[in-house]
């Protein structure tokens, strides 16, 4: 008896003192923190933060994010970095609104991902074929992205009634599905505020009302990603080649093939992404509109440990910032210091409970401050929610850094016969 | 004793020359899908050069552009990729030009003041990504992505009229304050109406020099690049490599912090909302062209302030100047994959050659049949 206990202790010590999380206590987490926004929403009275209007804006806004996000997790788990996400985000957007308003939404969405998919497969013969260093090869697919799209708008959108040379004319909408009799009802409970049960109302009616058929995919593309690289025999070959091209050589994977593959498809993800931002999103292409998103997808992806899950957590939460401010939240955004503090202050509790005083202590100062902060004021000035997704971005991986495993071989260049 | 190599020197310039060509028939091939006669634009664009008025503008240009080069360069001898330049510059430029604004001294300690915190500046917010790394592992690219980004929100934020900026009446624009005359870079008049060549691009061909000297005439420079060759090799020779990361980003930092001057110092006086935006990428792209050499990176600043703002009147003859994009973007493209390519085929023929000399020598003779 005495033995198994010890060896059950001993076990997940051994694998870097992270145990996995099982389904309950991930139920109770998720529950426990929805519990602590619905206190925050309670004690400051900004009713908007769960609210069925903020839920799906944010998860609109997430999307484009979240797969951006997938596309770098695709290229990355094969060994190549993609920097280049967001040229091939902005070849997204540009293909996209020029075949959807010629031929309809859809048919813009298939060439949104075929527009990134070029630049992903450039970036595949530039970095697997020609051995140069991703950062440098996604630097350069960034300018010439840019170069494209603007030069080509001169041709089409510019002659385009209702089109200019920077923009495109207006798009059709694709179909937004909203769950009958359960949106309603959810948003009814909703305006009752009670504690709890308005915020899960709330969350869930953000997710039953308007939502673009769209959204659903690139929602269902997520466990898909997941099962193809985790549960499939072409999947383990992909991630063998971000881990270890060399060994993976050996067993006989053709390892240019899955990087070519990797990344075409990567490129595909953010070309939807560009997709989805200029033609649900928007309903318009417009010069310069991803914003930086490409590269806030990479970040998503790092936040989430290079895993499908914590991506979407990820971009959720930089979503549902930009939401925030969006719905003209400078009281919302306020109301969000005051979870922070909180937040923290458990952090202390728990910083205290493993005996690192010193953590400890920098959190429960800059809880005292957030806490200062929030009792001083009545809002956040926007440019700071613009800076709050870097900001957490920057912190996670200060935090935690050390826990965060990329794939062993990302970013080296591979070269074919280097296992022989 | 160091032996002048006559095929190294041929591969150097393989390498250029090479990509030149290869971008040049990609532009062309370009224009005349989209039925755009590509020897006119050609003509145009060198029209363009005769005109004093855009030489000047040109040369501007570049001295810009050879700073932000010259401060991703660092980074990258030291394979660190600073991309983080873009906010750097903006950052320095905003805080130089308010602290600018705000003291008065006398003429030349005016503008030491305003170039000293700007590099104070740009070294501070490079060290952020530098600390990031030595002491968290934090990737450096991804943690500078994210600094530029925080730049523009900062500042946004320092720059409303409600805390440090200006707004003038009538303006949408958003000020940080004239600098005083005393704070002026004199300028040299190239002819009476062509403009002024900014003084501070002379600081600029300093810079280069300066950045030369160190990286391969000091011990620091050595070390530098060694570091930057091979990370283990350097550290098992007495190199801290941590604190040769740390130093490395300062000093990327510093240089990116004087990106804005000539701007800042020769023409505009004070930082707005319209203060250029996106030199640290440019500057990427020339560091590349150039191969991180202080020359190289000088004729590449040339070309590519040629491409932009030769192309700009090219509107009027019923071209695109948005061509000039691509070809940049084409440009950087074939450099790398050329410069590559001729690597691969430079480190092969001294394989080959190694082993002839060494077949001639019958060193290895008995092993060389066996191979065979």
């Amino acid at each position: 008896m005495s033995t198994e206990v010890s060896a059950a202790r001993v076990a997940p010590k051994k694998g870097g003192g992270r145990r996995r999380l099982s389904l309950p206590v991930v139920l109770l987490i998720i529950a426990g923190a929805l519990a602590l926004v619905s206190l925050v929403r309670l004690i400051s009275g900004a009713n908007d933060v769960t609210s069925v209007g903020q839920v799906s804006g944010a998860l609109e806004l997430a999307v484009p994010i979240g797969l951006a996000g997938l596309g770098g997790l695709w290229a990355e788990r094969a060994g190549v970095v993609n920097i280049g996400l967001e040229g091939m985000m902005i070849l997204g957007t540009w293909f996209g609104a020029w075949a959807g308003f010629q031929w309809g939404p859809w048919v813009g969405v298939l060439f949104g991902i075929i527009g990134g998919a070029l630049g992903g497969l450039l970036h595949a013969v530039i970095t697997v074929t020609f051995g140069v260093n991703h950062i440098v090869s996604g630097v350069a697919i960034n300018i010439l992205a840019v170069g494209v799209t603007r030069y080509l708008s001169n041709f089409t959108f510019a002659d385009a009634p209702g089109g200019s040379s920077k923009q495109s004319p207006r798009l059709e909408e694709i179909d937004k599905i909203t769950v009958p009799g359960l949106s309603d009802w959810m948003q009814d409970l909703q305006q009752h505020h009670w504690f709890f049960v308005s915020d899960l109302a709330g969350i869930i009616g953000g997710l039953v009302t308007g939502l673009s058929l769209l959204t659903v995919v690139a929602l269902l593309l997520i466990p898909v990603t997941w099962f193809v690289l985790w549960r499939t025999a072409f999947g383990l070959r992909l991630r063998s080649c971000g881990e270890s091209p060399v060994a993976a050589e050996t067993l006989g994977v053709n390892v240019y093939k899955y990087k070519y593959i990797a990344v075409t498809i990567s490129g595909g993800l953010a070309g939807l992404g560009g997709a989805f931002l200029a033609i649900v999103a928007t309903s318009i292409y417009q010069e310069g509109q991803t914003g930086g998103r490409g590269y806030i997808g990479l970040a998503a992806m790092i936040f989430g440990n290079w895993m499908p899950g914590g991506m979407a957590l990820g971009a959720g939460l930089f979503g549902f910032t930009d939401s925030l401010k969006l719905r003209g939240g400078a009281e919302n955004v306020h109301a969000m210091l005051l979870l922070l503090a909180i937040l923290l202050v458990i952090v202390v509790f728990w910083q205290l409970y493993r005996k690192k005083y010193l953590t400890a202590l920098i959190s429960a100062a800059i809880s005292a401050l957030l806490f200062t902060w929030y009792f001083l004021t009545d809002q956040v000035p926007s440019q700071f929610v613009d800076a709050a997704p870097y900001v957490t971005t920057l912190l996670v991986l200060a935090l935690s850094a050390q826990r965060l495993r990329m794939p062993k071989a990302d970013g080296v260049p591979y070269r074919k016969g280097e296992g022989k | 004793m160091k032996k002048f190599d006559k095929d190294r020197l041929i591969l150097g310039f393989a390498g250029p020359a090479l990509a030149l060509v290869v971008a040049f028939a990609l532009s062309t091939l370009v224009l005349l899908i989209s039925n755009r006669d590509p020897f006119e634009l050609y003509r145009l664009l060198f029209e363009q050069v005769s005109y004093s008025d855009v030489q000047v503008l040109i040369i501007n240009q570049a001295g810009t552009y050879y700073l932000a080069a010259l401060a991703v360069a660092v980074g990258f001898r030291m394979n660190l990729f600073n991309i983080g330049v873009d906010g750097q510059y903006r950052l320095a430029a905003m805080v130089a030009a308010l602290v600018g604004a705000s003291v008065t001294l006398p003429g030349p300690l005016q503008i030491a003041l305003i170039v000293i915190v700007a590099m104070l500046v740009g070294a501070f917010w490079a060290g952020i990504a530098g600390i990031l790394k030595t002491t968290r592992g934090v990737s450096e690219v991804v943690a500078t992505i994210m600094l530029n980004s925080i730049s523009t929100s900062l500042i946004a934020w320092l720059i409303l009229p409600t805390n440090f900026g200006d707004q003038a009446a009538g303006s949408n624009n958003l000020t940080t304050g004239e600098i005083p005359e005393a704070g002026w870079f004199p300028g040299l008049p190239l002819s009476p109406d062509a403009g002024e060549i900014y003084g501070f691009t002379f600081v600029a061909a300093g810079c280069g020099l300066v950045y030369w000297l160190v990286l391969n005439r000091t011990r620091f420079g050595f070390d530098l690049r060694a570091t930057g060759a091979s990370e283990s090799a350097a550290q098992a020779s007495g190199v801290d490599a941590k604190k040769m990361i740390l130093t490395s980003m300062l000093i990327s930092g510093a240089i990116a912090g004087l990106v804005g001057m000539p701007t800042l110092l020769g023409d505009t006086h004070t930082y707005s909302l319209d203060f250029p935006v996106g030199l640290g990428f440019t500057g990427i792209t020339i560091a590349l062209l150039g191969r991180n050499h202080p020359v190289g990176i000088a004729l590449s600043a040339l070309l590519i302030a040629f491409l932009d703002k030769a192309s700009s009147p090219l509107d009027q003859f019923g071209f695109e100047k948005e061509i000039a994009t691509i070809m940049q973007g084409l440009i950087v493209i074939s450099v790398v994959v050329s410069y590559e390519l001729v690597r691969r085929y430079g480190t092969r023929r001294q394989q080959q050659k190694v082993g002839e000399e060494l077949a001639a020598g019958h060193a290895l003779t008995t092993e060389k049949e066996a191979a065979l």
